[in-house]
């Protein structure tokens, strides 16, 4: 039987800084697929490696060893201006260009690749992040820390990429606009057909969000589970500890409830 | 490393020194500004796919900009202050006004050249703010607006530095001291009355007008036998006043090109003084008196005198051996003299004070003291021009040490018959003694 092939390939990824190992400690590297169309969320404690990780997909990170494949063909060999616009990337820090507007942040992408946004594009953007078009003309510095994210989100989207990266997206924000960005962000995902890898360190994101769950621990991928998996206890001893936490608040939560 | 093309005298050198010293506050923010690049907005800048050329220019260049902006700000006005010190090297600057009020103690004149500074460097920091808020408030009118109006003052300033060095003049130096600017007054009016266009550069240091006047950037200047016989021959010994300035004549004109035309008949030499009233008492009219009373006496030197080959010069000649020698600023050296804190001082023989003062110069027989006589010398490019030279002979031999001093003294004054350079010219032009002849009989003033 042939499987289709997976559009983001891991083969055997080893990424060493001097000494230190950040990701493929044990040796053997870290190999997996992600099939198209998935929202894979990447868990695990800080140091673990799961940025590093990830930031070899846009070769923000160029792996020691191994190979990473995207659509079938190694990013090391893909024009990092080309592949970068098929790869939304939003991470933690946001990034918004201070001295750009928000219309310029968002088309910065398609401008490196020589293609200029029209207006419509920009508000059709800032619409799908849910903000009003007359944000286009306004500074970075104007909007809080959420609508500067949902620009960052929009500025991922706006080369209409294939692959949505995304690192601790929502680390910075207050726990209102986390949730609600990161429903946002799954909607989206579903209506433009994305295929998204997200890193969190929080495990009740991943379980609520995505439809597998990758766990590293020490630059290993320890668990490759579904969250309802995870949930029944699959996974391993690394995994349940991190699934452990939301669940015992949960509980405590609901005991509160139930004392009245 | 610049070779001999360098010129060392004018706007060329000025120009490369004010730019080196103005690269340090630019460099230092640019740095800054680099090193304070958000990080997320560097690591942004990759997400999106910018190569390294495009950060540059997208990102770290505009970021960047209002920094490196305050950064010309501080050197412009490092660099408006420094300038008048051009003046030394012959650029005229606003330093102009400051240096030659200095000298002759022209407050209104330092002040002058100060508040004309100052108002400069004001002006462009204003300037440079606007042009910094604009680049911070992204506004293009307050960016190109400033920058229109900066290009508007390069170009002016270009071409005032363009226009007026198409004749060319016979450029007169003076060192910085009263004796100089005179000097230089007396011999431009010769010139003018030549039907001679001139100009002067005042107030430059030693060496420069040296290597100036070899280099015929400058064309005329009152230089000393000592200063050169020491600082440009490197020699120590001292064969006696003649063989002095025959030697360095020939040296000048052999090594340099430079004409010496002759000695204008006084020198402005290292002597010792005392109180007319004091020597009379002691009987002391030569430093060969002065021994057998000196163990007795006490002698007063500036700060540098008791280290200086004259002073050893004299002690080992005569075996001088004073009581007690002190350090006075060469100011005080002769209200020290008039309280009697002082019997003998170091002085210079052209000094004005020397006749305000009443004093006397003791005589040198054994001829221990280096002659200073001064020497008028003619650039390369003016050496055989018999309209200057025949102008400027009357003055050989014409100036004794006693009309230098009143001339001197008119300048250094401080009360109302205070006069200004041009003016103790002018006065010294009418006390001109038996013309034309060199070498004259010389006053030697000890």
């Amino acid at each position: 039987m042939t499987m289709p092939s997976p559009l983001l390939r891991f083969d055997g990824v080893i990424c060493r800084f001097g000494e230190v190992t950040a990701v493929g400690a044990l040796g053997a590297g870290v190999s997996c697929d992600i099939a198209s169309g998935g929202f894979v969320a990447l868990v695990g404690a800080s140091g673990s490696g799961k940025s590093t990780l990830l930031k070899t997909v846009n070769t923000l990170v160029q792996p020691t060893e191994g190979r990473v494949l995207f659509g079938g063909e190694d990013v090391a060999h893909l024009k990092p201006a080309r592949l970068r616009r098929r790869v939304g990337y939003v991470f933690q820090g946001i990034g918004l260009f201070p001295h750009m507007s928000v219309a310029e942040n968002i088309a910065i992408g398609p401008r490196l690749t020589g293609e200029k946004l029209a207006p419509e594009r920009i508000a059709e953007l800032l619409a799908l992040v849910e903000l009003d078009p007359a944000f286009a003309t306004r500074m970075p510095d104007e909007l809080s820390g959420g609508q500067r994210q949902r620009v960052g989100v929009a500025r991922a989207l706006a080369g209409g990429p294939e692959l949505l990266l995304m690192d601790e997206p929502f680390g910075a924000l207050d726990p209102v606009t986390r949730d609600a960005l990161g429903r946002k962000v799954r909607e989206l995902h579903d209506a433009l057909g994305l295929t998204t890898v997200m890193v969190t360190h929080d495990m009740a994101e991943a379980l609520l969000l995505a439809d597998r769950v990758l766990v590293m621990d020490k630059g290993q991928l320890v668990a490759d589970e579904t969250p309802r998996a995870l949930l029944a206890g699959a996974g391993g001893a690394v995994a349940q500890r991190l699934v452990a936490v939301p669940r015992h608040q949960a509980e405590r939560l609901a005991a509160m409830e139930a004392q009245g | 490393m610049f070779g001999e093309g360098l010129p060392t005298l004018g706007f060329l050198p000025a120009l490369m020194a004010l730019t080196l010293y103005a690269l340090l506050p630019i460099l230092r923010n640019a740095v800054t500004a680099q090193a304070n690049l958000d990080e997320g907005v560097l690591e942004a800048a990759d997400g999106v796919g910018m190569t390294k050329w495009q950060k540059l220019v997208l990102v770290e260049a505009p970021l960047s900009a209002p920094f490196i902006m305050a950064g010309i700000r501080t050197a412009s006005v490092w660099t408006i202050g420094a300038a008048t010190l051009a003046t030394t090297i012959g650029q005229p600057s606003l330093g102009d006004p400051i240096f030659a009020g200095l000298q002759t103690q022209n407050w209104a004149l330092v002040l002058a050249g100060c508040v004309a500074s100052a108002g400069l460097a004001l002006a462009a920091d204003n300037l440079l703010w606007v042009i910094e808020v604009g680049l911070a408030k992204r506004s293009r009118w307050m960016t190109f607006g400033g920058m229109a109006v900066v290009a508007l003052g390069i170009l002016t300033a270009l071409w005032a530095q363009s226009t007026g060095s198409d004749e060319r003049r016979i450029v007169i130096a003076s060192k910085q001291f009263s004796e100089q600017y005179i000097l230089a007054q007396l011999i431009g009016a010769r010139l003018e009355a030549a039907g001679y266009a001139v100009e002067y550069r005042d107030g430059l240091g030693s060496a420069v007008v040296h290597s100036a006047v070899a280099s015929s950037s400058i064309d005329i200047s009152v230089d000393y036998t000592g200063t050169i016989w020491t600082n440009y021959l490197k020699r120590a010994d001292n064969p006696g006043r003649e063989a002095m300035y025959e030697t360095i004549r020939d040296w000048e004109w052999q090594q340099n090109g430079v004409k010496v035309l002759g000695r204008l008949g006084f020198e402005n030499a290292y002597a010792f003084a005392m109180r007319g009233d004091r020597a009379q008492e002691l009987g002391v009219t030569s430093l060969t008196d002065l021994v057998g009373k000196a163990p007795q006496l006490t002698v007063g030197g500036d700060p540098e005198f008791f280290e200086r080959p004259e002073w050893l010069a004299v002690r080992d000649a005569y075996g001088l051996r004073f009581g007690q020698s002190r350090n006075f600023a060469p100011t005080f050296m002769y209200n020290a003299l008039a309280s009697g804190e002082a019997d003998v001082i170091s002085a210079y023989t052209s000094d004005g004070r020397i006749a305000a003062d009443k004093l006397v110069v003791l005589a040198d027989p054994k001829g221990a003291l280096p002659s200073y006589d001064a020497l008028l010398m003619l650039s390369p490019r003016i050496a055989e021009d018999k309209g200057v030279i025949a102008a400027l002979e009357p003055l050989l031999g014409a100036i004794s040490v006693e009309a230098m001093r009143e001339a001197n003294l008119a300048v250094d004054r401080e009360d109302d018959k205070k006069l200004t350079p041009k003016a103790a010219a002018a006065e010294l032009a009418k006390s001109l003694r038996r013309p034309g002849l060199d070498p004259g009989p010389l006053t030697t003033g000890r």
